[in-house]
């Protein structure tokens, strides 16, 4: 018990711990000044160096990284440097949930297209619909993501005017409101997802269906759609789900282009935002909350490879 | 032998030819090939690997059928339906209840992420209806027919936490679910350990012999169809090349080829360090075979005769037959009526 549990949380701190130390020492190497982003430009040098003094930043690195260390364990993320200067984790707690919702709905919606299509298509194997499918999947992967934002913007919202064009809502405020908000870049991200995933799952497929256990399951009588379903669908999706734990970390952290396309509070608005001010606590606190998400996530997903395969579990006394 | 005339057959072939065209070319893997089964009837099906005899049971069940790179003609009546003239929902409600299959390898034709009740379950729910616990008592039934002990606990586990041979059980299990009249065994022993595959030949034979099933026993094993069938059809290159009630066409092959099969068999009443014969060469290229007799150009006996014309089925007394031009015992052709 000890070893399944105890193993991968302490995984998770190891790498938790090697992030933070990589974020330090490579914001310390990127040029511009907190201080005269805090200020603002045209002050007197003096005020520059007292400021400097103020936040420790003329602190040896070590003693820098130790100070902020003793903070995060305690759970103080520190204080924005740039007005407003409102805690770290607090700025974090408002991005973190809407990269989280467009991540998760994402995801989902990827996958609502993804798992019907790859099972079409591996059916259909070098056929019309395989080939057309093909093409698609290979296409949206081959074209950036903001292209299909952009599309989506032009013809749902601006033309056709089925989506609402203002400020993000969160889903305290209206629920409604705010999945009326999220399906637009959700469904922007979910294409790209959903055309790596089809083409993904599609192969495995092809592969199983070659199975003796799929013809022996054909001579059975079992119709075609419940063989795809019941037989060939789990064995294959091994490499599906390991794309899709890291997609979850992947995606929370770096959407910016679909959050800045549709004006979304994210974290990944957050960070690139405040690494361009070098409004460096801001930027350490949410790589940190990223990389957490990230090793949580494919923790997560590792569990489930046992249930996947029955083969893989490990034999309990 | 069992063999009735008048019964009706369970199964009929006629012509059966399956090709497959491939960027090779056209594969003649089944080449006219025509026999028919009566209920309680075994025939087995021998040849090398490569004979066309696991292509020639697939597409007499209708796994395999005509499509965009196969094409099958012929006809294969199964209950006296036209399986290849049913539409594909048709035919799979006779996957099951009219023909099972019990396939080579047990390792690989078990779903290794569903339990071993699973499958049996399913199938029974599939074609008779079942409620889920009816279906699960039955289940159980079965395990213990095919002989595996503690049956309800082997339900809930994987194919991999069983032995080969308990594996082999359950596809025989799956096989018997829905007590078909035909089943095919394609190689039903060829992956297991010598000391199971006799246990599973006699399981089979008696489980058939039960039901008064019909079986057909695809095997390159002689000796496992030797006392288990009552007839038997030697295939090369897709064709039949010998064939007739098991023990004469052992006792006394016909064929050059047939010959050859057995002597390349280990015999206990060998002297010791009797060298093995062992047939020159392999089956030929499907998609180029030779003109004339295809056993031709690693036969002993070969003629000019044999390289131009193709021999065909010559019936002989005692319900055989022979496609050869120079057969080896002349003294069964004895009023055959070609005079050779």
């Amino acid at each position: 018990m000890a070893r399944r549990f105890l193993l991968p949380l302490l995984e998770l701190v190891a790498v938790l711990f090697l992030v933070s130390i990589g974020v330090f020492l490579l914001l310390s190497l990127v040029p511009g000044d907190p201080a005269i982003a805090v200020l603002g430009e045209g002050r007197t040098p003096q005020e520059y160096d007292a400021l400097r003094a103020q936040l420790g930043l003329d602190d040896p690195l070590l003693t820098r990284y130790g100070d902020w260390l003793g903070g995060v364990l305690h759970g103080d993320l520190g204080t924005s440097l740039v007005p407003p200067q409102t805690d770290v984790l607090d700025r974090i707690a408002r991005a973190f949930p809407v990269s989280l919702e467009l991540a998760v709905v994402g995801l989902v919606m990827a996958l609502v297209i993804a798992l019907p299509l790859a099972m079409w298509s591996a059916y259909h194997q070098g056929g019309r619909a395989d080939r057309a499918i093909s093409a698609i999947t290979f296409g949206l992967l081959s074209m950036p993501s903001f292209l299909i934002g952009i599309v989506l913007i032009a013809v749902l919202v601006n033309t056709l005017g089925w989506f609402p064009r203002n400020e993000w809502v969160r889903p305290g405020e209206s629920l409604t409101g705010n999945l009326s908000h999220a399906f637009l870049p959700a469904l922007t991200i979910a294409l790209m997802e959903a055309a790596m995933f089809t083409r993904i799952l599609r192969n495995d497929l092809v592969t199983t269906l070659h199975e003796d256990f799929i013809l022996a399951a054909r001579a059975r009588g079992m119709s075609p759609l419940r063989i795809m379903v019941s037989d060939a669908l789990r064995p294959s999706s091994f490499s599906l789900v390991t794309v899709l734990g890291l997609s979850i970390g992947r995606l929370v952290g770096s959407t910016v282009i679909v959050e800045y396309l549709f004006a979304l509070p994210g974290m990944g608005k957050l960070v690139i935002d405040a690494a361009n001010q070098g409004n460096y606590p801001v930027v350490q606190g949410a790589v940190l909350v990223i990389a957490g998400v990230y090793v949580g996530s494919n923790a997560l997903i590792d569990r489930t490879y046992g249930l996947l395969d029955p083969r893989t579990r490990r034999a309990h006394a | 032998m069992t063999t009735d005339v008048n019964a009706p057959h369970v199964l009929e072939v006629e012509d059966l030819r399956t090709v497959f065209h491939t960027p090779r070319g056209d594969v003649h893997a089944v080449d006219g090939v025509s026999f028919s089964l009566a209920a309680g009837e075994t025939l087995g099906l021998v040849g090398e690997s490569g004979s066309g005899k696991s292509v020639l049971g697939r597409t007499v069940m209708g796994l395999v059928a005509s499509g965009p790179r196969t094409t099958v003609t012929g006809r294969v009546r199964i209950g006296g339906r036209d399986v290849h003239a049913l539409k594909p929902a048709e035919r799979r409600r006779l996957w099951g209840p009219e023909v099972a299959m019990v396939f080579q390898d047990p390792m690989t034709s078990l779903n290794p992420v569903k339990r071993v009740g699973t499958h049996l379950t399913e199938t029974l729910r599939r074609h008779l209806g079942c409620s889920r616990t009816e279906a699960t008592e039955r289940a159980v039934d079965l395990l213990r027919q095919v002989g595996i002990p503690e049956p309800a606990r082997r339900m809930g586990q994987y194919p991999h936490e069983l032995s080969g041979g308990m594996r082999q059980r359950v596809v025989i299990a799956i096989a018997l679910a829905c007590d078909p009249r035909l089943l095919i065994a394609d190689e039903p022993t060829t992956a297991l350990d010598v000391t199971v595959q006799k246990q599973i030949l006699d399981l089979l034979a008696s489980l058939v012999a039960e039901r008064t099933m019909a079986m057909v026993l695809v095997s390159h094993d002689l000796g496992a169809v030797a006392g288990r069938t009552d007839r038997v059809q030697v295939m090369y290159a897709g064709r039949t090349v010998e064939s007739g009630p098991t023990r004469p066409v052992f006792d006394v092959p016909a064929h050059p080829y047939t010959d050859a099969l057995l002597a390349s068999i280990p015999r206990l009443d060998n002297p010791p360090h009797t060298l093995l014969r062992t047939i020159e060469g392999n089956p030929p290229d499907m998609a180029r075979p030779p003109a004339g007799c295809r056993f031709g150009p690693r036969c002993a006996f070969v003629t000019d005769q044999c390289r131009e014309a193709q021999p065909e089925a010559a019936v002989v007394p005692g319900g055989r037959a022979v496609a050869c031009h120079h057969p080896l015992s002349r003294s069964i052709l004895e009023g055959a009526g070609d005079g050779r």
